[in-house]
């Protein structure tokens, strides 16, 4: 029998696959069973409405997506009333994604979001902090650090903080936030990027900008989570471009404890599924007892830790 | 043991019936019908043939290097046949479709005996309301797709039909056989012809509400012809339905791409054209 649970800053996980923010509903229900997900992770909410971004809100690429969604959200009195609901009609562990303007915003959302429905709170930082000219707070260290504290503060649920890739100092970033009291990290949201059409000269996106994911971005954050994982003593939940089994094993080889998948259900809602069947049978093939012996057993000599960076 | 109890234990409880799957079909034609539309037969399995007329299929098309697609692409279910038990026919579904990008032409790469993945079937479908006798489909383009299975619900349901099909020329008037073989009068109009005008379209429709023949109205494909038909139905006090496209990404209702905005309970609403859609009530889209 392989062990496939996994421990996550305060959780239990059956398995250590679950659905990335934003790329998942309850409505995949229509397809799949729920129940055999690890955790299930809702879209980012807000405090108040917000209608998201113009369309076209996604593009794709050769071997990716953007998309500027822009995060609409009925408010988060209707997401405690009528979303929550939704989740919990399923067992694994509920982790409520929240996003806000300003760090006071996140006081109030956390606060708000941290009933017993809720097993952990997904702080997304990697959303723009309007005190700071739009820049998100995970892409410096300093912002990072005061708004976890703040969050900190307001909530005992576990809180997970969600970097962004769009940061030249992730080591900086991830210790920041452990230091603030998150109790895990989920590296990382999209990678700020842009489509134009040569043919109009119009941008692709709506919103002129958006986020790249999928499989193009997957290098960069395997990278991350790399550096991450040496920064911290907390769980790294890897997430970006996860496509198939082997993805996940070469994001926990880099040191996550678990994984998000998000563009890949758009192409195969039962990717997830046919991920945590898969993973189960290579570890029994492997004689692994437990995914977790997976957990940053990449093979780094000593002599090539911190080799200066000229790529 | 008492045998209630005991049949009770032996009842084997039905695996979850998921409303949705992503059905592996057997390509069984793949032709063009005219220099435009392409006509795409596939076997499928039972969940695909669930579909109703008005939902859609999401479909996996497979690029190429140098010509690569990597969402799915929405399509209409243009026909649907039941497997058939007594000869062992498995049952087939049809897309009738525009090349127009890298994934629908790597739909028109697909060959007879290779596997296709159509998830689906997905979002809301047409409905009919028992009260009504006559409808009108006014469809343009490649909208004749969606509301062809339409036809072939109301004849089920004894509705008559007349159906406007415009497009840009004659020879790419579609279905038109489809139309006919269900009983539908169809009246053709075309841009070439200079009959496809809204002028020409609206003295249509009116004359068939003047013959007391338009319970209901139904569109797809054109936004001109929306207009068209929500100033008809606000006047007249007639309903209808419409088939709305917008891009999609899962295509389920989780990434709120797809959204359009549509008046509904006396509100403007940003709405899941994949979900709460396709088809919505005439009045309701804010159309541009
Ligand atoms: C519910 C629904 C039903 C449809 N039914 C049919 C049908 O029966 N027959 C048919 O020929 N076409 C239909 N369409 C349109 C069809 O989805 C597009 O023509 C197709 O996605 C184009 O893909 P492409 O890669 O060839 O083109 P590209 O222009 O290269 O596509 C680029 C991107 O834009 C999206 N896109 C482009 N045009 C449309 C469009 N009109 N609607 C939605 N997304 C679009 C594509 O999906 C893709 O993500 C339907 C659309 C919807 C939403
Ligand atoms: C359509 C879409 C919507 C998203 N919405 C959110 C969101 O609301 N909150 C968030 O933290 N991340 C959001 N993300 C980012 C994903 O959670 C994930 O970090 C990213 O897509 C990388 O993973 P992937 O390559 O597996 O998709 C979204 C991504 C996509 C594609
Ligand atoms: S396509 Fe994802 S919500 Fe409609």
């Amino acid at each position: 029998m392989v062990d496939l649970s996994v421990q996550l800053g305060g959780l239990t996980l059956a398995n250590p696959i679950m659905p990335a923010s934003g790329t998942f509903s309850p409505d995949i229900a229509d397809v799949i069973d729920p129940n055999r997900l690890g955790a299930l992770v809702t879209k980012s909410t807000t405090l108040g409405f917000r209608a998201g971004n113009p369309t076209p809100r996604v593009s794709e690429t050769a071997d990716g997506m953007l998309n500027s969604i822009g995060l609409p959200s009925q408010g988060i009195d209707a997401f405690i009333g009528e979303v929550i609901p939704k989740y919990r009609r399923f067992t694994p562990p509920l982790v409520a994604s929240v996003s806000a303007d300003t760090p006071d915003e996140f006081v109030t959302i956390c606060e708000k979001v941290s009933i017993p429905a809720v097993d952990a709170i997904e702080v997304n930082i990697s959303c723009p902090n309007l005190e700071e000219g739009g820049r998100a707070y995970a892409m410096r260290a300093e912002s990072t650090l005061s708004v976890m504290r703040r969050v900190r503060a307001c909530s005992d649920k576990p809180l997970w903080a969600k970097l962004t890739p769009n940061t030249g100092e992730i080591a900086n970033v991830a210790r920041a936030a452990e230091e603030g009291g998150a109790d895990a990290l989920v590296v990382a949201n999209t990678v700020l990027a842009m489509a134009i059409d040569t043919e109009t000269r119009r941008p692709r996106l709506g919103n002129v900008m958006g986020g790249l994911s999928g499989p193009a971005i997957k290098p960069i954050v395997v990278g991350m989570v790399y550096q991450s994982a040496k920064a911290v003593g907390i769980p790294v939940i890897g997430c970006g471009g996860i496509m198939g089994t082997d993805d996940v094993v070469e994001y926990m080889l880099a040191g996550a404890a678990a994984v998000q998948v998000g563009t890949k259900t758009f192409l195969n809602p039962t990717a997830m599924l046919t991920i945590i069947e898969e993973l189960e049978a290579l570890c029994a093939a492997k004689g692994i007892n437990s995914v977790s012996e997976f957990t940053g057993a990449v093979v780094v000599e000593p002599e090539e830790e911190g080799l200066p960076l000229f790529a | 043991m008492t045998a209630t109890a005991n049949s009770d234990s032996m009842a084997a409880t039905p695996p979850a019936p998921f409303a949705a799957a992503e059905n592996v079909c057997t390509v069984v034609s793949n032709h063009p019908v005219n220099a435009r539309y392409n006509h795409l037969v596939l076997a499928a399995p039972p969940t695909a043939l669930t579909a109703r007329p008005g939902q859609f299929f999401h479909l996996l098309c497979e690029g190429v290097p140098g010509d690569p697609a990597f969402l799915r692409r929405p399509m209409s279910v243009y026909r649907l046949r039941p497997a058939d038990g007594a000869d062992g026919a498995s049952g087939i579904v049809e897309f009738l479709y525009k090349v127009v990008g890298a994934g629908t032409r790597a739909m028109a790469r697909l060959e007879p005996g290779g596997s296709f993945n159509i998830l689906g079937p997905l979002g809301q479908g047409f409905h009919l309301d028992p009260g009504w006798r006559h409808v009108v489909i006014v469809a343009r383009g490649v909208g004749l797709a969606t509301l062809a299975p339409l036809a072939d619900m109301c004849r089920r349901a004894g509705v008559g039909i007349g159906a406007i099909l415009s497009a840009q020329s004659p020879e790419l008037i579609m279905a038109e056989d489809v139309m006919e073989a269900v009983g539908a009068e169809v009246v053709r109009v075309t841009d070439t012809e200079g009959t496809s005008t809204v002028a020409n379209v609206e003295r249509l429709v009116r004359g068939r509400i003047a013959e007391g023949r338009a319970d209901a109205l139904f569109t797809c494909g054109s936004n001109r012809l929306l207009m068209l038909l929500q100033k008809i139905a606000r006047q007249e006090g007639i309903p209808g339905q419409v088939a709305l496209e917008q891009q999609m990404a899962c295509g389920l209702g989780m990434c709120v791409c797809c959204v359009r905005q549509v008046r509904r309970g006396g509100q403007t609403l940003d709405l899941r054209v994949c979900r709460e859609g396709p088809v919505f009530e005439l009045e309701e889209p804010v159309s541009w």
